[in-house]
């Protein structure tokens, strides 16, 4: 029988079924932030439970850690005892901890695959909805609540229902300046922001074989955009290359049979998706959202979109509601959006390519008087290995602030925060209302288009400075 | 955990899409690690103004939604983030129902956790429940016979699954149900990896 890379993973970590479905699936390995495990901790402690396998964590602050003074304390109590907290759990309980001054430091779902931590064929999970980040590895990776966590870490399994699949087939080749953010904000713009509940996504095609790790990566990050806890990516030549030599992945003759099992792993050609959608990667040209729902995405050439052309009523209200936040007028193009602010980073795009390619535009470029831009490296190795290329050196000289590493911006839980009003062109995944800051408003895009949006002082085609480097 | 049995409260009619978990719980909240007496925070930003005021227009500002027990919500419901702060922040206002035409995943799980039930409901239905909650009416919701009865007394079935329901109704622990049922089983899955995936093991 075929079977699905999804059936794959699920199949053979189903430790027992249920009536009705349910599965108890083993989980391989999770991660653990600061925020959302102290709850889980908490109730350990309640019930005198132990973690079962502290071998299969790996925990690391991100999402309160500020990304400036990292040689002083941090300074927000609050943030201070949540962190700590971390430390002081993981100490307790036996968990491999990443400190705020270790070299590994940085955004779990950026650190993990660096690591090794994440592998193909294995299950993982994190108190983080963007946790299918790690499914660019063929990895199956899922957001959990803090409960869930609770779960994993004194049993290592979970109770689930197995998803449907939807495979979602990037045709061609990408055109130059078109990027994976731009595939993903497609997607989402296309199944909308509950298309994909209840489904795992398998993102395939030649447009996907073509993309970098990172650039995986980006695309299987936003999933949940889209309503899916889970984005995969098939393991490939690729993937391996990425992996070998990691940390913790595996050497010598375990890695060669590791190698030999992840390849089994992709879906057999004859499996039957639940759903399937076509996208034509030769026709996609930059995306960026304009309004408040991460599938509120127009071509970075296009219009603003009217209300009065919305299909439907329901459709039509979320539009007015989002136009009205992002104090936006129907029709106008895109590019008169003017933007104040400029983040690139995040756990969609902070790693090295991003910053490479935000870097390329950059080059012997200002950013516009007015601007106030940022870059956010989404771990130390990202921000060493791009100061090892230079690139720290062009973002200063063009006038970006260069940080260290955390979610900053993306989450705006430290003191990176936008003032009401405030207009950002961000590399993050989510434009919700109030997310970079209480009534700032969100415009999501690729870190390409970023960097040109801060040297226009509104939001631009990346493509016109991409061609002159 | 409560367990969840019956219910009859005023339902709050909250319609728009995609009612994000930063709406419901915003990001600058999250650094509190306690998951008690977070409803001072629950819709924060749809609630209070920058000086702390109630806005008058948002629903559970007014009367009678104030005392709502059920939140009649719009599609996606929860989208967004795993912050389980989310149900909990909605607890803590004494909501534990929330009737709704599709939910945020991960939000969804999270509420059964809390002994609060998500119901996902068709669009008649829907309908017909959010006129019950614009008149300001209570409903009532047996878990034990899966219905929700309207003021009019017809009723609309809810759809979930044993398990979920069982767990609801007697207030299990899932992790001391899980140790209790499966130690070893998990002990014999764990041992049948290690021998299968030997390089599996850092």
């Amino acid at each position: 029988m075929p079977f699905t890379l999804y059936d794959k993973l699920w199949n053979s970590h189903v430790v027992a079924e249920e009536e009705g479905g349910i599965s108890l699936l083993y989980i391989d390995r999770a991660m653990l932030h600061e925020v959302s495990s102290p709850q889980a901790f908490a109730a350990l402690r309640e019930k005198g439970l132990k973690v079962r396998n502290p071998g299969a964590f790996l925990a690391v602050a991100d999402h309160s850690v500020p990304t400036r003074h990292r040689d002083r304390p941090i300074a927000d109590p609050q943030a201070r005892a949540q962190v700590e907290l971390l430390a002081l759990n993981s100490n307790d309980f036996g968990i491999d901890m990443i400190g705020l001054d270790d070299p590994r430091q940085g955004i779990v779902h950026v650190t993990g695959p660096e690591q090794g931590f994440t592998l193909p064929g294995l299950t993982l999970v994190c108190g983080d909805s963007h946790t299918a980040t790690h499914g660019a590895f063929g990895t199956l990776a899922f957001g959990i609540g803090s409960g869930e966590c609770e779960s994993v870490l004194a049993t290592q399994v979970l109770r689930l229902t197995k998803a449907r699949t939807l495979r979602v087939n990037v045709h061609g080749d990408l055109p130059p300046g078109v990027g994976a953010k731009d595939i993903i904000l497609a997607v989402v713009g296309k199944l909308g922001s509950n298309g994909a509940i209840g489904h795992a996504i398998e993102y395939a095609g030649p447009a996907i074989r073509a993309l970098t790790m990172e650039g995986r990566m980006t695309l299987c990050n936003m999933s949940i955009e889209a309503g899916s806890r889970t984005g995969l990516v098939a393991p490939d030549e690729v993937t391996f290359a990425w992996l070998e030599g990691r940390p913790l992945a595996p050497k010598g003759a375990d890695w060669d049979a590791a190698v030999a099992h992840w390849r089994t792993l992709p879906s057999d050609e004859s499996a039957v998706f639940d759903r399937e959608i076509d996208i034509d990667a030769t026709k996609l040209v930059p995306q960026v959202s304009w309004g408040t729902s991460p599938d509120q995405v127009a071509d970075v050439t296009g219009r603003v979109p009217d209300p009065a052309g919305a299909g439907d009523a329901e459709t039509a209200a979320k539009m007015t509601k989002a136009l009205s936040y992002m104090g936006l007028t129907p029709g106008m193009p895109v590019r008169d959006i003017v933007v104040g602010h400029v983040f690139i980073g995040s756990c969609t795009n902070g790693r090295i390519e991003d910053l490479r390619i935000a870097a390329r535009v950059l080059k012997d470029r200002r950013i516009a008087d007015g601007v106030q831009a940022l870059v956010v490296p989404g771990s130390k190795a990202v921000k060493s290995q791009a100061e090892a290329e230079g690139l720290d050196a062009i973002f200063r000289a063009a006038g970006f602030e260069w940080r260290e590493p955390g979610c900053s911006l993306c989450v705006a839980m430290n003191d990176d925060r936008l003032p009401p009003g405030a207009r950002c062109a961000s590399t993050s995944n989510r434009n919700f209302e109030g997310r970079q800051g209480q009534g700032a408003r969100t415009h999501l895009m690729g870190p390409a288009m970023a960097a040109a949006s801060a040297i226009a002082g509104h939001i631009a085609d990346p493509r016109d400075y991409l061609g002159e480097a | 955990m409560q367990p969840f049995t019956t219910l009859t409260a005023i339902a709050a009619p909250l319609v728009e899409a995609d009612v994000d978990t930063d709406i419901i719980y915003p990001a600058r909240f999250l650094t509190i690690t306690e998951k008690k007496g977070l409803g001072r925070y629950a819709f924060h930003d749809r609630r209070y103004d920058g000086q702390g005021r109630e806005l008058a227009d948002f629903v559970l500002n007014r009367d009678p939604w104030r005392h709502a027990g059920i939140l009649v919500a719009g599609p996606n419901f929860g989208c967004g983030s795993s912050r389980e702060q989310a149900p909990w922040a909605i607890l803590d206002l004494g909501i534990r129902c929330i009737i709704a035409p599709s939910f945020g995943e991960i939000f969804r799980g999270n509420c059964y956790r809390n002994g609060m039930l998500p119901v996902i409901v068709g669009d008649a239905d829907h309908a017909a429940l959010l006129s019950d909650a614009n008149a300001g009416a209570r409903l009532h919701v047996d878990l034990s016979a899966r219905t929700i009865t309207r003021p009019d007394g017809s009723t609309i079935a809810i759809a979930i699954d044993d398990g979920k329901r069982d767990a609801l109704l007697n207030g299990w622990d899932e992790v001391m149900g899980i140790l209790n049922l499966y130690a070893g089983t998990i002990d014999r899955y764990e041992r049948d990896r290690r021998t299968r995936l030997p390089w599996l093991t850092r």
